[in-house]
């Protein structure tokens, strides 16, 4: 990559003042900066525009020092994202947590780190390695032996002594460290104390004790941050006006907020990384806000199983007596969860299953993020499967398409997916306030004994509507005809027993007609930037951030006027091949290796394969901006 | 009876066209017909299904019939036809009940499952589903073979037993009964599908039990299983069954009978009113010593007996899971939207506190 820009940011960064050692003899020097190797010019400093990395070790209680950092740049107005790049282990492993504070809103991941916390001994020469040109170091005075570069800013702070003032109590000094961190980004990054103090109490609001132990440990930090370092002002936070207030939200509390707005009522789950929060966040709603103020029983029910098979056959019994029924799992789970999947999709039974994508096999990357199961839910099970997949591009959809999917599960009696991903759902995006729903809840084609009396016709898998989407009742509808058998088996339209070759493909082909119809009834796509018809993007899910900041790229850098199509659900419909047909080359980007989105659309339109390209990004970190600007100026000449 | 019967027989059972409590006759609770093999000891138990809950006057529409998969759960068709029913995966009913029984609490959920659908494929849910009282009155029809795949042996295979075709088992059988009771199953019962008078009191006991009512019933397959190297042969079962105890099972709308000299019976009263009563044979049996229930089990397997009755049962009310999830009294699957959605204010509350 170029640049004119990283050019000014390493001459800017050389360029720094430089404040005599303080010789006190408890506190070291704690700035070193580059000898200037010119005349010392003040650049100015960059405002609301900063990548903070902290490296700690997992367990070490780092968590919410990193919410306190992030709430504080919320609190002040500035679009900011975290997230947290952690192993998959409970203590000891490094572990990161990266804040990305952007004006224009840009909150996807970014790799070059303006600021790096070093904290932890076993990754920190990775650490220093990877900060950018220029950049802030705090460094812990322990291991300022590997401080190698000289074209950074490093601040190195005693934190071990520190710490020994802020807390007496040895056992929370560990965490009391990070708070004193806390401080002296604050200090570094100029945040407005009031913000910080107001930030802590929230953290700590049911804790006041914590909280004062903590907000007094980052006003240690801050001050002496302010008597010993050297303010250089190279990235800085400064308040901004928002039109409407902001939440700051991750996307599995979302979904969780969505599935208790949408009613649903048994929820069956094993837990995995990185879906766990969601029945987890969901329990806990469930348990405040969903019990008859009369007698205060629940209204819900929601169990853990013995594992994902358990799991699902508990929500697909519920959902076939007429509960609506969640499960949330990952990759693994899902595996589990493919004989079952298959019955629910051919016995017409409404479930629905939250995928929090991680990568790869058991063990695998289980706290890394990838779009890596789409094909796989798409088609789940054995035979002719096809299955509805919500996939929302932020935390809002999260909310939203959670009720939806409860709606639309019913609505065509059928399994549908909620696929998110760890990205979107571990880590915390800010958002508008999510609305009320505007709509009631849809239960579908549900007979009752009324309607039974009403129509005096009931068969099971009738299409009577044309839709393909039959008419079903409930176990305990008080009607002679309400009764049926449900079965994997071959069947009639009356739900009898067939083995009739006509029988099965008439069933076949309604199923295809009901997956026809799900197509104008999914969340529609959405062209979130119009081209010039040349080059269009489709993704889809946790990318759509980084897609976005990279259209501006393309258009700043290269003056490129790549448009962008946003899918929102399988099946896709007409509009996502208009899309295609009306461009020279659509790039379809997704974070995973086999392109399966693209696969999938390139079997929806054969005829248009030749135009459909591919992005893909598998790492496990959460998808940048300049790796898509990259590729598509590697194919495409600036113009 | 040396012989069980395929298909249930209205005239047999009740001579006249009388009718239960309901005005249901018997033939309102039969199935479509069994494609089973002629002969089949599942289709003996089909009929003590039938003739239970029309004898309890059960209302077809308050029944969740529920399988997993292989012959026995084929069974389900074959009664109750006038309830829902749901076949559904090899090994995962217990599951599947599990979620119905969450859904609709009001539902009277019959479980039919195999020998290979609890003890091998299912046992992890079988265990799983005694363990949260799921309420259900769950069947294992039990051969020790596979018939729908032609003659495997099964987990409930005993040591020493001979294949059709002469391989021999060498793995111990799993006794379902032992490992319920070890689960805290309270309603422990094992029977023979050719003993129609005790299966059908076992059945209707279990039907009315508030938790799950596991009932193995030793179910010789004709085809597979039913040969002298067989230990779920008919001839080998008949031979070597032994009785606990006769039973006597009484709804709560008919007196006791005096059949039941005093000293000599044991009843059991149920949550319902209902009440079960033990006719003690040879043996001083209490079935709510569940050290016992467990010993005797050992030792019949040592002698290669198989004892039928009701082996284990626990007085007195335990939670079920619904009652355990402390759950509303009306099924949740039928809750309106004013119930199971939050009001405007609670959601403005939430987002207040995120921002």
């Amino acid at each position: 990559m170029l640049d004119i820009k990283r050019i000014y940011w390493i001459y800017q960064s050389i360029f720094v003042t430089f404040k005599s050692p303080n010789p006190s003899k408890s506190f070291m020097p704690q700035t070193t900066l580059t000898q200037p190797s010119g005349t010392a010019v003040q650049a100015p400093s960059r405002v609301n525009d900063i990548v903070i990395q902290i490296a700690t070790s997992n367990g070490s209680g780092s968590q919410s020092a990193n919410a306190i950092l992030l709430r504080s740049i919320f609190q002040m107005g500035v679009p900011v994202s975290g997230k947290n790049i952690f192993p998959s282990n409970i203590q000891g492993l490094p572990t990161w947590y990266t804040i990305r504070a952007n004006k224009d809103g840009w909150t996807a991941r970014r790799k070059e780190i303006d600021l790096l916390v070093a904290m932890n001994i076993e990754s920190v020469q990775d650490d220093i390695r990877e900060l950018r040109p220029g950049g802030m170091l705090v460094l812990n005075s322990e291991l300022k032996s590997f401080l190698n570069r000289n074209d950074i800013q490093a601040h190195i702070v005693p934190f071990n002594e520190l710490v020994v003032q802020a807390c007496p109590e040895v056992k929370l000094r560990k965490l009391v460290t990070n708070m004193i961190y806390v401080g002296v980004v604050g200090y570094l990054l100029s945040l407005e104390l009031e913000e910080m103090t107001q930030a802590i109490e929230k953290q700590f609001k049911s804790k006041p004790k914590a909280a004062e132990l903590n907000r007094s440990a980052a006003t240690l930090g801050y001050n002496w941050a302010s008597e010993h370092l050297v303010n250089t002002r190279t990235c800085t936070i400064e308040r901004m006006e928002r039109k409407q207030e902001k939440i700051l939200i991750d996307g599995n509390m979302a979904a969780a907020l969505g599935y208790l707005y949408g009613g649903v009522t048994v929820v069956g789950w094993y837990p995995i990384t990185p879906s766990s929060s969601v029945c987890e966040n969901l329990i806990d709603l469930l348990g405040k806000y969903r019990h008859d103020p009369q007698t205060g029983k629940a209204t819900y029910a929601v169990v853990q199983g013995e594992d994902e098979i358990a799991s699902m056959g508990f929500v697909t019994g519920a959902g076939w007596a007429g509960a609506r029924s969640m499960t949330a799992t990952s990759g693994p789970g899902i595996s589990l969860m493919a004989e079952i999947a298959g019955l629910s999709y051919f016995a017409e039974i409404p479930v629905v299953i939250t995928d929090v994508q991680r990568m790869g096999p058991s063990t695998g990357l289980p706290t890394r993020t990838c779009q890596g199961d789409i094909m796989k839910a798409y088609f789940l099970s054995h035979g002719d499967c096809k299955h509805i997949l919500l996939i929302p591009g932020s935390v809002e959809e999260a909310y939203e398409f959670a009720i939806e999917a409860l709606n639309l599960a019913e609505r065509f009696q059928t399994l549908v997916f909620l696929m998110s991903d760890l990205d979107l759902g571990m880590n915390n995006w800010m958002a508008d306030p999510f609305k009320f729903p505007s709509k009631p809840l849809d239960r579908g084609k549900v007979l009752t004994e009324k309607d039974l009396e009403r129509v005096k016709f009931f068969e099971r898998y009738r299409d009577v509507d044309g839709d393909g989407i039959p008419y079903r009742t409930l176990p305990g509808t008080k009607h002679p005809l309400a009764a049926y058998f449900t079965r994997g088996t071959g069947h009639t339209p009356a739900a009898t027993y067939s083995e009739k070759p006509e029988n099965w493909q008439d069933n076949m082909d309604r199923l295809t007609r009901k997956f026809n119809t799900a197509r104008q009834l999914v969340p529609q796509p959405i062209i979130e930037k119009a081209s010039d018809g040349d080059v269009g993007i489709l993704a889809y899910g946790s990318s759509d951030m980084a897609v976005k900041e990279s259209l501006a790229q393309l258009e700043a850098e290269a003056g490129l006027k790549v448009g962008y199509m946003r899918i929102r659900a399988l099946p896709v419909n007409g509009e996502v091949r208009n899309y295609i047909a009306s461009h020279r080359v659509t790039y379809v980007v997704e974070q995973n290796r086999d392109a399966q989105m693209a696969s999938i659309l390139r079997m929806e339109y054969p005829d248009l394969a030749p135009k459909i390209s591919s992005i893909l990004h598998y790492d496990g970190m959460p998808l940048d901006a300049r790796t898509v600007t990259q590729a598509i100026l590697q194919s495409e000449k600036p113009k | 009876m040396s012989t069980p019967v395929t298909e249930p027989s209205a005239q047999a059972v009740a001579p006249k066209a009388s009718t239960n409590h309901l005005g249901q006759p018997l033939a309102a609770y039969r199935g479509v017909t069994s494609t089973l093999c002629s002969g089949c000891g599942h289709d003996a138990i089909t009929n003590q299904i039938i003739k239970a809950c029309y004898e309890l006057d059960v209302e077809s529409h308050r029944v969740a019939k529920l399988s997993g998969i292989g012959c026995s759960s084929k069974t389900t068709a074959y009664f109750l036809g006038q309830s829902h029913g749901f076949n559904s995966v090899h090994g995962r009913m217990a599951a599947v009940a599990t979620g119905v029984h969450l859904a609709n609490r009001t539902l009277l959920n019959i479980g039919v499952s195999g020998d290979g659908d609890t003890a091998s494929i299912g046992l992890g849910q079988f265990l799983h589903m005694i363990r949260r009282n799921v309420r259900i009155c769950y069947l294992i029809e039990n051969n020790g073979v596979y018939g729908l795949t032609k003659g495997q042996f099964s987990a409930t295979a005993d040591k020493g037993s001979v294949q059709k075709k002469g391989t021999e088992n060498e793995m111990m059988p799993i006794d379902c009964c032992a490992l319920a009771i070890e689960m805290g199953c309270r309603f422990v019962a094992r029977s023979f599908s050719g003993d129609m008078k005790q299966l059908l009191t076992l059945i209707k006991a279990g039907l009315n039990h508030p938790g799950t009512a596991m009932i193995d019933v030793v179910s010789p397959c004709v085809t597979f299983n039913n040969h002298e190297g067989s230990t779920k042969s008919y001839k080998f079962a008949k031979e070597h069954e032994e009785q606990l105890h006769d039973i006597g099972f009484v709804p709560p709308h008919e007196q006791i009978t005096a059949e039941y000299a005093e000293g000599t019976t044991k009843t059991i009263e149920l949550p319902d009113g209902a009440k079960i009563v033990l006719k003690k044979l040879h043996r001083d049996y209490d079935p709510a010593d569940r050290n016992n229930a467990l010993k005797l089990l050992a030792d019949a397997r040592d002698q290669r007996l198989f004892l039928t009755g009701l082996i284990y049962h626990q007085d007195g009310t335990y939670p079920d899971l619904v009652e355990q999830k402390n759950l509303v009294e009306e099924p949740l699957a039928t809750l309106s939207e004013s119930k199971v959605r939050p009001p405007r204010e609670v959601l403005q509350k939430i987002m207040e506190s995120l921002k």
